[in-house]
């Protein structure tokens, strides 16, 4: 090694989420006592403005050549820091993280002790890690100016719209004969009761003819090879395939509608019994009359049971259709454990809609929790003061469906708040349902290697900081893939997608990681294992050596792992980086001075 | 001498995508386990050289795991499908040097299995105690 390490030490008090459980003064005074640490100290927020330049005072007045963070996950806040690093002169692979919080103070909450032991042992490892570490320069990537964005309801349109207009090329593809999704076969949305079609249908002529923008209806994606920046791309299409290559994607191809299974509440039994959709198909074409009475039943399908832990199994792994047709299934029957987000609004705006075409029906909405939030509220205080009737359940006691002899239909409810049950005759009982994942969008995920959560739907990269990016980088998610949203909701989601795909687009170029492989050309003896095994293509033999096309290499290290001559390292992930973090945990105090 | 319960330490090795996501899953939701286990993170199982696993045991860690993506979801396509492929390999390497095999294991932990991956630290953490203390390890203490 070129110079002899400086390591410097910022141990994270993160307000009280690690200081409230590990003694942080305790584990800096430990830091100090590390091999090759020349400072550290502890901050309330590291991450803070203040705690930023605590580390670049630091560097500066000590001197250091290594950092080590010991707070959250590197997941979190690794760019901020590596960030600082670069502003203080420091090269961003000379840093590294501790991650004591998700790892350690969250998961030991009631050990103080023994995470304040675990945390030393964290921090030593990372500062034996810190000690090895190397500058590296990070290879750049050309990123095509073009968007493959997967799904034309609101959210993909509103994305493709988005880009399109900043000057970049968009494929939108749709499985459906139509673009429009879900939104474009609703009759009215809430708050304002507008036309849903007033809403899409603008959007779907923007993108039909804008000149940026190749809408492919019936069009599916089959194969997706590549990275961020270039990716190549098969498309099915009615005439057969296709192949486009593109820099970014987009996946906004939304969710399904819940149909309760034949019996639930007698669905599909009694033809009174519909749902909020079949409800909202009636009112578009004035079918729905003026009935005395209409019963709303909230939750049906959704908010039910546990996630089970079969499908905990089950669930991230089902990689054939197969195995999600039975969860699915099993799904259908038993109802989702999520809550769908958008029922209640929907009722409500249902339920206003009834009233004003038909003031004297009584709407009654059976409901377990309301949740109208945000200005929502005065549109549910708009349809109490249309006598709509809310009535409180405890999901103990559900509503119960007959028919009388007269063919009306008899919903007996217990009522929460009087304590008593309560019978009504009505002329329809209408189930609110959820929006659930489906089958297509989750084998997708799997082709692009999205993880989905334990509710089917697609996972973002993190849930409050990165809300549309995924874990594959230059491919991100709008709309309802990723979870029940509304129409506005999606809008957003889809122009925040656009914008971080446009961010890398604009730019032009974007740097990749620099952990590729490295081979050492005297050891290596052109064996051509490496060769076969890499799935992205990166070693090839060239005159009796492997040569690692680094742009291709994703940095797994597989090649590392099975070279027969170790003539392969990781760059960040080397051997004797990866052993030092073992060896550093493992011997015991009294050695440790006596190490090479 | 009072005998005190034997506390294993278990290094877990968990790959970036999933396992060490899964990691951060039980902590972000607060899901407690025991405090024996290390985490060394590294991008992929695929990069799991045997001798990480044997030097982690040589250096005196009582267990060891192994915790990648599910077949299937491995970031990097197969990186999962080739440490599998070596695992058979590693257990016997491990049992020819006179420790029972099951002291290493290798487990699928994704991103959103932030339960399971806090349920299976303290089913191995359990299952080490019930081993007892590796040999090396006794070996290492009283140099």
């Amino acid at each position: 090694m070129s110079e002899e390490p400086r390591i410097g030490v910022f141990i994270c008090h993160c307000g009280v989420n690690i200081g409230g459980v590990v003694n942080v003064p305790k584990v800096a005074e430990y830091a100090k006592t590390l091999p090759h640490v020349i400072h550290a100290e502890h901050n309330l927020y590291t991450c803070s403005e203040a705690g930023l330049a605590a580390i670049k005072r630091a560097i500066e007045e000590n001197n250091l050549n290594r950092l080590v963070v010991a707070s959250c996950t590197p997941r979190t806040h690794e760019p901020l820091f590596r960030a600082a690093c670069i502003e203080a002169g420091v090269n961003q692979y000379l840093f590294e993280m501790a991650n004591i919080r998700e790892h350690c103070s969250w998961v030991h909450m009631h050990e103080p002790e023994k995470a304040t032991e675990k945390a030393k042992d964290i921090v030593r490892m990372a500062v034996a890690k810190a000690a090895l570490l190397e500058p590296q320069t990070e290879p750049e990537v050309e990123v095509k100016d073009a968007s493959l964005v997967i799904g034309a309801g609101v959210a993909g349109l509103t994305a493709a719209l988005s880009m399109a207009n900043q000057g970049f090329k968009v494929y939108l593809i749709e499985k459906e004969k139509e673009p429009g999704g879900i939104t474009q076969k609703l009759y009215k949305l809430y708050p304002t009761l507008a036309n849903s079609s007033d809403v899409v249908e603008p959007l779907i002529e923007a993108a039909k003819s804008h000149k940026n923008i190749e809408l492919m209806a019936i069009t599916t994606m089959k194969d997706v090879s590549g990275y961020v920046g270039n990716f190549n791309i098969i498309l099915t299409e009615p005439g057969g395939d296709r192949e486009i290559n593109v820099g970014t994607i987009i996946v906004a191809s939304g969710a399904s509608n819940y149909t309760p299974p034949k019996g639930l509440y007698q669905y599909g039994v009694y033809d009174h019994v519909i749902t909020q959709r079949e409800l909202d198909k009636m009112l578009s074409e004035g079918k729905i009359g003026e009935p005395e009475r209409i019963v709303m039943i909230q939750c049906v399908g959704a908010r039910k049971g546990e996630i089970r832990p079969s499908e905990l199994e089950a669930f991230p792994k089902s990689d054939t259709a197969e195995l999600l047709r039975k969860i699915l299934k099993a799904r259908k029957e038993e109802g989702w454990p999520y809550c769908s987000r958008i029922c209640c609004m929907n009722a409500i705006k249902n339920a206003i809609l009834v009233k004003e075409t038909s003031p004297k029906t009584d709407v009654v909405i059976l409901f377990g929790d309301l949740r109208v939030y945000k200005e929502y509220e005065d549109f549910y205080r708009r349809a109490r003061d249309l006598e709509v009737r809310f009535i409180r359940q405890v999901e103990e006691v559900p509503p119960e469906i007959t028919q009388t002899p007269e063919g009306k239909l008899q919903v007996v409810a217990y009522d929460a708040l009087s304590g008593l049950e309560v019978k009504f005759l009505t002329d329809w009982a209408v189930l609110s349902t959820p929006l659930i994942p489906n089958k297509d969008e989750i084998m997708l995920a799997r082709m692009l290697k999205i993880p989905t959560g334990t509710d089917g739907f697609l996972m973002e990269a993190h849930l409050k900081l990165r809300p549309v990016d995924t874990n594959v980088d230059g491919v991100f998610i709008a709309g309802t893939v990723s979870g029940p949203k509304d129409v506005s909701e999606s809008i957003i989601s889809g122009k925040a997608a656009a914008a971080r795909a446009s961010i890398l687009m604009g730019n032009r170029k974007v740097r990749t990681d620099a952990i590729t492989a490295v081979v050492d050309e005297d050891l290596c003896i052109g064996c051509g294992l490496c060769e076969e095994i890499c799935p992205h293509g990166a070693p090839r033999i060239e005159e009796g050596k492997s040569k690692i096309r680094e742009i291709l290499c994703r940095g797994c290290g597989s090649c590392a792992a099975e070279c027969p001559r170790r003539a392969i390292s990781m760059r960040h992930f080397g051997d004797n980086q990866i052993l030092a973090q073992v060896r550093s945990l493992l011997v015991p105090e009294s050695l440790k001075e006596a190490g090479d | 001498m009072v005998e005190e319960e034997f506390e294993p330490l278990i290094v877990a090795f968990c790959c970036n995508w999933c396992s060490y996501a899964g990691a951060d899953l039980a902590g972000t939701s607060r899901f407690e386990y025991p405090t024996n286990v290390r985490i060394v993170r590294i991008m992929c199982t695929g990069r799991m050289d045997p001798t990480f696993v044997l030097e982690a045991l040589r250096m005196g860690s009582d267990g060891v795991l192994i915790a990648g993506c599910h077949p299937g979801d491995c970031h990097y396509q197969k990186g999962n499908y080739m440490m599998e492929k070596r695992f058979d390999y590693i257990k016997n390497a491990v049992k020819s040097v006179g420790l029972e095999a099951d002291r290493v294991r290798l487990e699928w932990v994704s991103a959103s299995e932030g339960a399971k991956f806090a349920a299976l630290i303290r089913e191995m953490t359990h299952q080490i105690k019930r081993l007892g203390p590796s040999p090396f390890r006794i070996m290492s203490n009283s140099k």
